[in-house]
């Protein structure tokens, strides 16, 4: 019969190992704090900034080559390609572009665009007003569409990035698509 | 007709390889130097630095066992019982305690400082004069320049049969391509690395560079290398069966010969909308076929058609290769979802899809007869 | 009182119902042993096909899962469950109890284990193969694109980590609760400190380990992304959580190794341990370090430099205190009268190679380096120096040492001579030329490589063969030291001190029935 200071230790180990369990879920969330304290969130890049023109004063005395890139995942046979390789802003301005999205299929489908930021120290100040990635979306078989992007360049990005690269990867979503805006990533 | 334009095709590509071939006379012999045993120096000042730190890591390794297996050895030695050794009792010192721990933490510092420095340089991406975009995929390599608009797959070349230990095995064996990645001497070219499907990691040990490829996410590294040369590098990160079979082969060209190369890829990227107009006899869909389906699908369907029973179906008298256009289209353009056939859509241009279609409905006696134009293809993807 | 009137039951059902801890501690290693023997298999398959270039033997798709379950089979199956045998059979002795504290907790946390091995054993037979995503199983490879029987690999993780929990918190237990009067912390063997801290570093990591896998179940069966950028996660993600475990899980490989060693140099030079409280202090900086070192397995998916740095500084920092028990184990040996039985050749040979593989894994710490040795040979023959030459020689050093304590009988010394020197001339040859052809630029995992690699590979075939065959010599060793040999007396070995070499040989069914009184 174990004692009961045995018990006690081998209750106590338990609940240890429970927690730890959980702590290895925590590392979820965890891990986008990491990221936001390192200055590589990729939480800002995903979630509509709050903006308005003209509310911040345009930095004229320096120049930023944003730069498109489109990625197709391996399942996804849309056309996805975006409506200029680079362009060269000024922090504080907004800036319009698009991507052209084409669905080739015979049948409808739902894609996902995921961003993703180079260097990565930039993607906090890389603010998006308007893009095609915060939903899921919708094409009609053979349906196209040009997509638009509208985003600023914060003031504050370090001196030292002068390029800053944003690609987005179209996944096929269709299966779990609902018919509800899905929002992806952490809501603002 | 047909046929003189194509034979113009073949003469632009065969004259830009050319030049590329008359160039590796020179360049290979400019290649660093490949030890059996050691960390290659190199062609940049990063893979320079870098194998300097290695070396110094090396030597202080190697003093430190030498030190520490001396004592060692002199012991096992001397303090031997059937030398009428006696043993000593001593059994603490704080003194050599704190002693051996101070010392080796300064001799820390010697490898950490350097380090520090290297990799802040390797880090910075900055100020590219070129930006290429690298996609790993199951199981091959896209480079693209999206501001040239040129984009091309890397696969390997090697022939199966070598592999397959039916035929010797040549030089660059599992290490060559049929369309390596092309950048300029002298310039600082920015790698834009991303996978398709899985982790990938695209490995140039000359540059001293490599980077996970991970879908969805993009990784920026770079290199500067400042002579011409063809170098080779594999794929580090376990991405499925092929993972051994897919390598990277860069060629290094002094600037005005790559500013010609690509414009001529530009070139050639137009050309092939326009033959995407032309009609194809079912003995140039079948001799281009062969050499796509070989590329692209043999490693699962495999070269007879017959695939792996339980993993990859066979082609070879299967009811979608033999029946109707619509569905043989449909899957080799889509994809299947759950399972491991990709959209090939995105991967083969018309002409080369067109190919090896027809090539899967009549070869290994399926004989259906009917020959794909690309213009067809193209007419698929677009819904009509 | 000492004598023994209930012995063991008679039959199969004593080794299904045992709670003692002698016998669970015999059934881990038996198990232990032919797991090894598997797993051995399955790398000589994987060595066979890379004798040469070409594909000769296997498919890639098979190769990857013999790579994979090799991997999978020797950490979960040889090395772990043999320390938790020698913590068993030595743990309640060495410390005076007369069990473990938990004796029925200890026999279920055996015989999850065959079940579980079984199971994963069995996915070789099913559709689509066993797990071929290597032994770290990064998704999206092993989720999105796993095969059907990675459901039964998480099952089987799940069972071996409840095993591991449940056998730590009872080490943890029995050495908190059950030492002698007498016998304070800091007069504990180092065999018992060793074990002390891996049980708390199993405790914290192993349910980590089984989240990460909950998290690929829910991702491949209930529609969740915490792995796929799809659906808004990351894979990167993935490895943050796996090595949050796999680093301090290679040190739960290795705590107890150092034990061991720090046991039986006192023995063979006949001198005590050198610097006991700094060997103490330096296990708990090494485990307390092995938490906050996790991301130098991956150093090139693209981490801000900063958290590079951190973890380059960190992981370097580890050699510190290594290097304090290293010295502090040759201090141990100078100026003693050492005789080299076989436990002392293998002790030997651990501090040798062991700290090779180390300074290999110091050079694998330089972030800039690693960008060259990352994922090639080079890793290889680094962790295959601190596991082969580092933890199974440690673990064959501690049964040879304790061998005639469980059977009574001394064994063959020149056939384990025999066994060891096959041993280290064949893990050598395997292992060595891997440095060789890692930093000659030959990536892991790849079943066919360039011809430029073709002779170091031919030399670690030949290396591996010997050192497979060689472990029947080891067989024959132990079998015949259970069935007789020349008595074996209390203390065994003549430098031998500890409350293990107090009782008989062999040690009776139940020791220390009435706890001694120690000075």
């Amino acid at each position: 019969m174990p004692t009961a200071s045995t018990r006690n230790i081998a209750l106590r180990l338990g609940a240890v190992a429970v927690g730890m369990f959980g702590f290895g879920f925590a590392l979820v969330p965890i891990y986008d704090v990491m990221c936001k304290v390192l200055g590589v969130s990729r939480e800002t890049i995903n979630t509509q900034a709050q903006f308005a023109p003209g509310s911040t004063a345009t930095d004229v005395s320096r120049t930023v080559t944003v730069q498109f890139l489109a990625n197709n995942d391996g399942g996804m046979s849309w056309d996805f390609r975006p409506q200029q390789f680079e362009m060269r802003v000024n922090p504080g301005a907004m800036n319009n572009t698009s991507y052209y999205v084409r669905n080739p299929a015979h049948r409808t489908m739902v894609a996902q665009a995921i961003p993703s930021v180079s260097p990565p120290e930039a993607a906090p100040y890389l603010h998006k007003t308007e893009c095609f990635c915060f939903r899921q979306q919708p094409l009609d078989a053979g349906d196209a569409r040009d997509m638009p992007l509208q985003f600023v360049i914060d003031q504050a990005l370090p001196a030292d990035i002068r390029t800053i690269t944003l690609s987005y990867t179209l996944f096929d979503v269709t299966g779990s698509a609902t018919t509800a805006d899905k929002r992806v990533g952490v809501a603002n | 007709m047909l046929r003189a334009q194509q034979r113009r095709r073949l003469m632009a590509g065969a004259t830009a390889t050319a030049a590329l071939f008359t160039q590796s006379a020179v360049t290979i012999a400019e290649q660093s130097a490949r030890s059996d045993e050691n960390m290659r120096v190199g062609v940049t000042d990063i893979s320079h630095r870098v194998y300097d730190l290695h070396m110094l890591s090396l030597w202080i390794c190697v003093a430190i066992g030498v030190v520490v297996f001396g004592v060692m050895f002199y012991s096992i030695f001397a303090h031997r019982k059937s030398k009428g050794a006696v043993a000593s009792h001593f059994h603490e010192s704080t003194k050599l305690e704190i002693a051996w721990t101070v010392v080796p933490f300064i001799i820390l510092l010697f490898m950490a400082i350097p380090a520090t420095k290297v990799l802040t340089d390797i880090y910075n991406a900055d100020d590219a004069a070129l930006d290429v975009r690298i996609t790993g995929y199951q199981w091959k390599w896209k480079y693209s320049y999206p501001k040239e608009g040129v984009e091309f797959f890397s696969s390997l070349r090697t022939p199966r049969d070598e592999i397959n230990n039916l035929a010797p095995k040549g030089e660059n064996y599992l290490l060559d391509v049929d369309e390596p990645l092309v950048i300029p001497a002298g310039q600082k070219v920015r790698f834009l690395v991303t996978a398709a499907d899985v982790i990938h990691s695209w490995w140039m040990p000359d540059f001293s560079v490599k980077r996970d490829a991970i879908p969805g996410f993009v990784n920026e590294t770079w290199a500067m290398v400042p002579e011409p040369g063809v170098y080779r590098g594999q794929c580090t990160e376990l991405c499925g069966k092929d993972h051994g079979f897919m390598p990277i082969v860069v060629r290094v060209l002094p600037q005005d010969e790559f500013d010609s190369w690509i414009a001529t890829r530009k070139e050639e990227a137009v050309k092939e909308r326009e033959l995407m107009a032309q009609t194809f006899s079912m003995e140039q869909s079948m001799e281009r076929g062969k050499g796509v389906y070989e590329k692209a699908c043999a490693s699962c369907h495999q070269p007879n058609g017959e695939g792996i029973p339980g993993a990859f179906p066979a082609l070879k008298g299967s009811a979608l290769a033999m029946g109707p256009m619509e569905g043989h289209l449909d899957i080799v353009v889509h994809g299947k979802a759950g399972t491991a056939m990709a959209a090939f859509g995105a991967q083969l241009s018309e002409v080369d899809m067109a190919a090896v279609i027809t090539y899967e409905r009549n070869a290994w006696g399926n004989n259906v007869g009917d020959v794909l134009q690309p213009i067809d293809v193209a007419n698929f993807k677009k819904g009509k | 009182m000492g004598a023994d009137h209930h012995g063991p039951a008679k039959g199969l059902t004593r080794w299904l119902f045992t709670t003692n801890h002698k016998d669970i501690g015999s059934m881990y290693l038996w198990f232990s042993f032919a797991m090894f023997l598997l797993g051995g298999t399955f790398a000589l398959v994987i060595r066979s096909e890379l004798f040469q270039p070409g594909l000769q033997i296997v498919q890639p798709e098979f190769f990857n899962q013999m790579t994979t379950m090799h991997g999978l089979v020797m950490v979960f199956g040889a090395i772990m469950p043999a320390w938790v045998g020698l913590a068993n059979w030595m743990i309640p002795m060495m410390i005076g109890a007369p069990d473990m504290a938990l004796p029925r907790m200890n026999n279920w946390s055996f015989w999850i284990l065959p079940f579980a091995f079984t199971m994963l054993a069995c996915t070789l037979l099913m559709d689509g193969g066993a797990p071929n995503f290597g032994w770290t199983f990064y998704a999206p490879l092993s989720t999105t694109y796993a095969p059907p029987s990675v459901t039964y690999f998480i099952f089987a993780v799940h069972l071996m980590g409840m095993s591991s929990i449940m056998g730590s918190i009872n080490i943890i237990a029995t050495i908190m609760n059950l030492r002698a009067p007498g016998m304070t912390y800091m007069k504990m063997p180092m065999f018992v400190w060793t074990w002390f801290i891996t049980a708390f570093l199993l405790i914290a990591v192993m349910p980590v380990l089984a989240g990460v896998v909950t998290m690929m179940l829910f991702d491949i069966h209930f529609g969740t992304s915490f792995f796929s950028a799809a659906g808004g996660g990351d894979p990167v993600l993935f490895q943050h959580v796996f090595w949050f475990f796999g680093h301090p899980e290679v040190y739960i490989m290795i705590l107890p190794a150092f034990g061991v060693v720090s046991e039986v140099l006192p023995t063979f030079a006949r001198k005590p341990l050198f610097g006991y409280s700094s060997m103490v202090y330096a296990t708990a900086s090494i485990a307390f370090l092995s938490f906050i070192v996790w991301a130098h397995h991956m150093y090139t998916v693209g981490m801000p430099i900063a958290g590079e740095l951190f973890f380059m500084y960190a992981t370097m920092l580890i050699a510190v205190p290594t290097g304090v028990k290293v010295f502090n184990w040759v201090t141990t040996m100078f100026r003693g009268s050492m005789t080299f039985e076989t436990p002392m050749l293998f002790a030997i040979a651990f501090i040798i190679l062991f700290t090779i593989g180390g300074l290999s894994g110091l050079m694998l710490s330089l972030a800039p380096l690693d960008f060259q040795y990352h994922d090639t040979y080079f890793v290889v023959a680094h962790f295959h120096y601190v596991l082969v030459q580092g933890a199974l020689f440690a673990i064959y050093c501690g049964v040879y040492y304790w061998l005639p304590k469980w059977t009574g009988h001394m064994y063959d010394e020149t056939l384990a001579k025999t066994h060891f020197w096959m041993t280290f001339i064949g893990v050598n040859t395997a292992f060595f030329p891997m440095h060789f052809v890692g930093l000659a630029g030959m990536p892991r995992r790849i079943p066919d490589y360039a011809l430029q690699f073709a002779d170091y590979n031919m030399l670690s075939t030949i290396g591996a063969f010997i050192t497979g065959f060689s472990q029947l010599i080891f067989v024959v060793v132990v079998l015949k030291c259970i069935k007789g040999g020349k008595k074996a007396t209390d203390q065994v070995w003549d430098g031998a001190n500890g409350l293990e070499w107090t009782v008989a040989s062999p040690a009776p069914y139940h020791t220390f029935s009435v706890p001694p009184q120690v000075r």
